[in-house]
């Protein structure tokens, strides 16, 4: 791997303060990976295999180490992502309730299917387990927002506001 | 009917701030225990009180409690972890009370703290709940500046610190030790008990994990005393509820009720009966992992007691309808895809049998299963039962397979049968 890192791709000294402020609040550093990875993510979007290494390094861990962390869990990107992640419930209650046609009417409209991010880079699909909203299936959530008993026919003006 | 966990929280749900709380009566049962009461003589009125873990496993909460290892030569700092990551499909009721009052939890978890002895309290909240997130930190900020949290609480000399930490979604987060392990910036894998939390837990401390539920409960019996939490309930499990209902229903919800009110009840009269056109078929009582119930169970009372007794469990007390015109095994399929996906992978059953599962199921929904696949699933529900794998998950996972070959086994067989999905 290339070690000349660009300058974009070097932790910026707000996130480095950042991190350093949660390892401050943790009795041992690696404590603090969950929270680092976090700041990566909500300056950048996603964690890059660049922005992992120097994040490992300020944690003590190795990279490998932090990467097992970093893949465990299905809200830490690995790969970029859009502007707009589309966490779509897929699980139970949702099912019953038909998120299936949300999905396909999504799909069709953004010509994207899970895992994949609009040309315009504006959306990501990634399907989600249960949102702990089940009495107002289907449910979804775009970024921070949550939409409950979504109905094909609102979906248009909830990805409207999403630019 | 006493509501005493929901009846101040809004429709809206807007939370109530501090001066609110305290004008309802907010963090009385704080001053009581702290000024009044020993930490020891708290422990043993809410083991009176009968309260059980609103988690999922129903364990005695002061029991669990009597476990941490108290007096000045034991190991400190001591943890009180709140769990509220409420991943279980079918779940929403913590939701409720962490958006509504945040300040009730926040009391609550004093409360336990100060009978286990804790110094530093976490709560762990799943990502997805924002709004209960930015509740949780303004009421921690006005907990710490009115003296409820910090130094010398209500120059009681007891100490206690609160942080929150939000997770980054995995279901196995919610199992007690793996939520230790995710909080020390590990993988969410669960860890072998014994030795069990209470003893060594987080960072080898002594710690409590308690469900939000749980914790709520707390203040009221702490104010009012454990006769009147059992005279709450209806049968011999104390206190109310937060029962919810999702599925094909009129009025899907959660309601707080007194503990033991019926299936029938909860269905018929809460969520409005089943919507037109559509017939009662089963029940998943209390999430995800909990064993079918059918009609025949309609009367059973939702207590822990009474649904064992029909051969489930009341798990987090959400109910998951099936109707007549869902699929049971495109419904099973749907649950063994969540927990094949959310398998931590650290023991071969689970690992290995998950996916196997899903993956029969999908072909017999998609008529292309054969006679044999029966067994196959036959045999896992065995397999990844209880004792045969490191954690509770995939037992979990085999409840409603166990219960839906039981209770469905014809229309199983009919879509192998006919080489087709009867209800497409
Ligand atoms: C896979 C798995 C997921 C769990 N998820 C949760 C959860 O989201 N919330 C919760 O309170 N308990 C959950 N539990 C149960 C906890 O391990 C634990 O029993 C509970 O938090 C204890 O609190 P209680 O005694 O107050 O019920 C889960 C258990 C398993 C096996
Ligand atoms: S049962 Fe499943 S989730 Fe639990 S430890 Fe084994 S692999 Fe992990
Ligand atoms: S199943 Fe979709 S929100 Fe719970």
């Amino acid at each position: 791997m290339n070690n000349n890192k660009t300058e974009e791709q070097m932790l910026t000294t707000e996130e480095i303060a950042q991190i350093e402020h949660e390892i401050s609040l943790v009795p041992q550093k690696k404590a603090a990976c969950i929270e680092a990875l976090k700041v990566v993510q909500q300056h950048r979007g996603w964690v890059s295999d660049e922005s992992l290494k120097d994040t490992a390094t300020m944690l003590g861990m190795s990279a490998e180490e932090l990467d097992s962390v970093a893949t465990f869990y299905n809200l830490i990107f690995r790969q970029p992502v859009g502007r707009h992640v589309i966490l779509l419930c897929d699980s139970i209650s949702c099912w019953v309730m038909g998120y299936e046609q949300i999905r396909d009417h999504l799909m069709q409209k953004l010509q994207i299917k899970y895992g994949e991010t609009t040309p315009d880079g504006r959306f990501t699909l990634l399907p989600n387990v249960c949102l702990g909203t089940c009495d107002r299936a289907p449910a979804l959530m775009i970024d921070d927002h949550l939409y409950q008993n979504v109905t094909i026919e609102e979906l248009d003006g909830i990805l409207h506001h999403h630019r | 009917m006493e509501r005493p966990l929901t009846k101040h929280i809004r429709p809206d749900r807007e939370p109530l701030s501090l001066q609110e709380y305290e004008r309802v009566g907010g963090y009385q049962a704080v001053r009581k225990a702290l000024q009044e009461l020993s930490p020891e003589a708290v422990v043993a009125l809410v083991k009176d009180s009968n309260l059980r873990g609103r988690g999922g496993a129903g364990f005695n909460t002061g029991l669990k409690w009597s476990f941490v290892p108290m007096g000045p030569d034991v190991p400190r700092p001591k943890y009180l972890v709140a769990n509220a990551d409420e991943m279980e499909p079918g779940t929403f009721k913590d939701r409720m009370l962490l958006e509504g009052n945040p300040h009730q939890l926040i009391e609550g978890m004093i409360v336990a703290s100060y009978a286990i002895g804790a110094d530093i309290s976490y709560v762990f909240l799943r990502w997805a709940y924002k709004k209960a997130a930015q509740g949780i930190v303004r009421a921690i900020q006005e907990a710490y500046a009115a003296g409820y949290l910090g130094q010398n609480i209500l120059g009681s000399g007891f100490s206690l610190e609160m942080h929150l930490h939000t997770g980054v979604g995995r279901y196995m987060c919610g199992e007690e030790t793996a939520l230790l392990n995710a909080l020390e910036g590990k993988r969410a894998m669960p860890r072998a008990k014994p030795p069990f939390p209470q003893v060594s837990g987080l960072y080898g401390k002594p710690t409590i994990v308690n469900n939000v539920e749980t914790l709520c409960c707390l203040p009221h019996i702490v104010n009012n005393g454990p006769e009147w939490f059992k005279g709450l309930s209806r049968t011999q499990d104390a206190g109310t509820k937060i029962y919810g209902v999702s599925g094909k229903v009129k009025r899907p919800g959660a309601w707080e009720l007194p503990m033991g009110v019926t299936i029938r009840e909860l269905v018929e009269e809460y969520a409005g009966g089943m919507l037109d056109g559509y017939k009662f078929k089963g029940a998943l009582p209390g999430g995800a992992s909990t064993d079918f119930l059918v009609e025949q169970h309609l009367d059973t009372p939702m207590d822990y007691t009474s649904i064992a007794a029909a051969g489930s469990r009341m798990g987090t007390g959400t109910m998951i309808i099936l109707d007549d015109q869902t699929c049971p095994v495109g419904f099973v399929h749907n649950l063994q895809h969540f927990f094949a996906q959310e398998s931590c992978g650290f023991c071969t059953p689970c690992r290995e049998g998950l996916p196997w599962v899903e993956k029969v199921l999908l072909s017999i929904d998609r008529g292309e299963g054969r006679p044999e696949d029966m067994n196959i699933l036959d045999f896992h529900t065995k397999y990844l039962g209880p004792g045969n794998t490191f954690c509770a998950l995939a037992p979990g996972a085999m409840e409603p397979l166990q219960s839906a070959l039981k209770y469905f086994r014809e229309d199983f067989e009919r879509h192998i049968h006919d080489h087709q999905c009867p209800w497409k």
